[in-house]
């Protein structure tokens, strides 16, 4: 129930190394922007290829240079909440939510569509096109929609940063309980302190590389 | 002002059947150079771009002849075609509907290929951490948000291929019943002393059919719905 995380990747002549493990629950990366923190979250979604090392989550090796080991992003069952959210603007919420549901395995999928309204609160929700959602509403899809892809861990790029102000007590309460009712490893990235603090189980920092 | 007569239905039905299956034939080889153009990076893009776009830069009667080189009955592709799938193009219809289908590629091409570039290749991105394949982002996600480009590119290539009458002229001649669509009938028309109310009709039937295809595009767009304000040009 952890990531195990060592890896070194570059960006244009930037050359970043990352190396820990984490326990379960939530793990937040901070550091400021530009650090590499989503370029990270990208290598272990498997949409980046870092140059060098290894990248397991649960013991499952997704990634590891060495043994040539590279899974597809479609073959690493992560539920990725992009920071910019990447809603299908062509499908309703229901067919947004219900994407990655359709495309996995029975065996893989454990929140059903009744469920995942009831835990997000956004059943009136269905029928909506993305552009005419809120920043909160929209957020809470996007969460929806990975978790009910099967996924066997999570990863979340500052999640508060499309929210009002007044909606992120909501959506704050909704990732701890996230944190605490669904047993997800969870690689969280933020530049907000308090944010990190209130939610993590533990803190990596991230520097700009060298 | 009558209905149309027998002549005239002739043409329009001929016009009608010449750009269609050229436009429907055209269509999947000018996705495939769109996304080609679009999508892939390699040495000589320029070149494949500017062999896309020449039919819309040369004289037509240039294209035309060219035609007559590549497929004409002793010309490489000419015979390849008769011998393949008994297939001819010279003085007949489907000669017609050639000139036209290259005449309408770069318009069409040109459409598509916007339309992907506008395509955000993050939503491609999310598709694949929710377990979508190559085949499966194509048809959920690229192809749902370029369908409005490959709308305009139908339109486009139709409007033309319609109006199609340099290459044509030159490569499949000017026949009436196998080659003569609406421009050539109404060129045919003009060389004939006191026909002008013929040639009025026929450019009234042009003009017509191309404001008709505008209007079915339009619709077209809007019924797709989620489009609230998208427009085919």
């Amino acid at each position: 129930m952890s990531f195990d995380i060592d890896v070194t990747m570059t960006r244009g002549s930037t050359r970043m190394a990352h190396e820990f493990t984490t326990g379960p629950g939530l793990t937040a990366l901070f550091g400021p922007s530009g650090a590499g923190k989503t370029s990270l979250l990208d290598a272990v979604a498997g949409l980046v290829r870092p140059i060098e090392g290894r990248i397991a989550v649960s013991g499952t090796v997704l990634f590891d240079r060495s043994r040539r080991v590279d899974l597809k992003p479609e073959q690493r069952q992560c539920g990725y909440v992009f920071q910019d959210l990447r809603l299908f603007p062509h499908l309703t919420a229901r067919d947004n939510l219900l994407y990655g549901w359709k495309l996995a395995k029975p065996e893989h999928r454990w929140l059903s569509l009744d469920m995942a309204l009831d835990f997000l609160g956004i059943g009136h929700l269905l029928d909506r096109m993305p552009a005419t959602l809120s920043g909160g509403e929209a957020q809470r899809v996007a969460i929806g929609r990975a978790l009910l892809s099967g996924p066997r861990f999570l990863l979340m790029d500052e999640p508060l940063a499309s929210v009002d102000a007044d909606r992120r007590e909501e959506i704050l309460g909704l990732i701890e309980r996230i944190r605490d009712e669904l047993e997800l490893p969870i690689l969280y990235v933020s530049h907000d302190r308090a944010e990190v603090e209130r939610l993590a189980h533990r803190i990596i920092p991230i520097e700009p590389g060298t | 002002m009558r209905g149309l007569s027998p002549d005239e239905w002739e043409v329009l039905t001929l016009s009608l059947k010449v750009s269609g299956v050229a436009i429907v034939a055209v269509l999947p080889l000018a996705f495939v150079l769109a996304w080609i153009l679009a999508r892939w990076r390699f040495p000589g893009k320029v070149l494949l771009d500017a062999l896309v776009h020449l039919p819309l830069v040369l004289p037509p009667v240039v294209t035309g002849w060219l035609l007559l080189l590549a497929f004409g009955t002793n010309a490489p592709l000419g015979r390849f075609f008769q011998q393949t799938i008994g297939l001819t193009f010279l003085f007949r219809w489907t000669g017609a509907a050639l000139a036209a289908a290259v005449m309408a590629l770069p318009l069409m091409v040109r459409a598509m290929r916007l339309s992907l570039e506008a395509v955000d290749r993050r939503l491609e991105s999310a598709a694949r951490t929710l377990g979508a394949g190559p085949w499966h982002r194509f048809v959920t996600v690229t192809l749902p948000l370029t369908a409005p480009g490959i709308l305009a590119a139908l339109v486009l290539g139709l409007a033309r291929s319609i109006g199609e009458f340099g290459a044509t002229i030159t490569f499949a001649s000017n026949i009436p019943g196998e080659t003569q669509t609406l421009p050539l009938a109404i060129y045919s028309a003009l060389q004939r002393p006191g026909s002008d109310l013929q040639v009025a009709r026929l450019a009234v039937l042009s003009v017509l059919l191309s404001v008709g295809a505008l209007v079915l595009s339009e619709w077209l767009a809007r019924r797709s719905g989620h489009g609230k304000g998208r427009h085919v040009l």
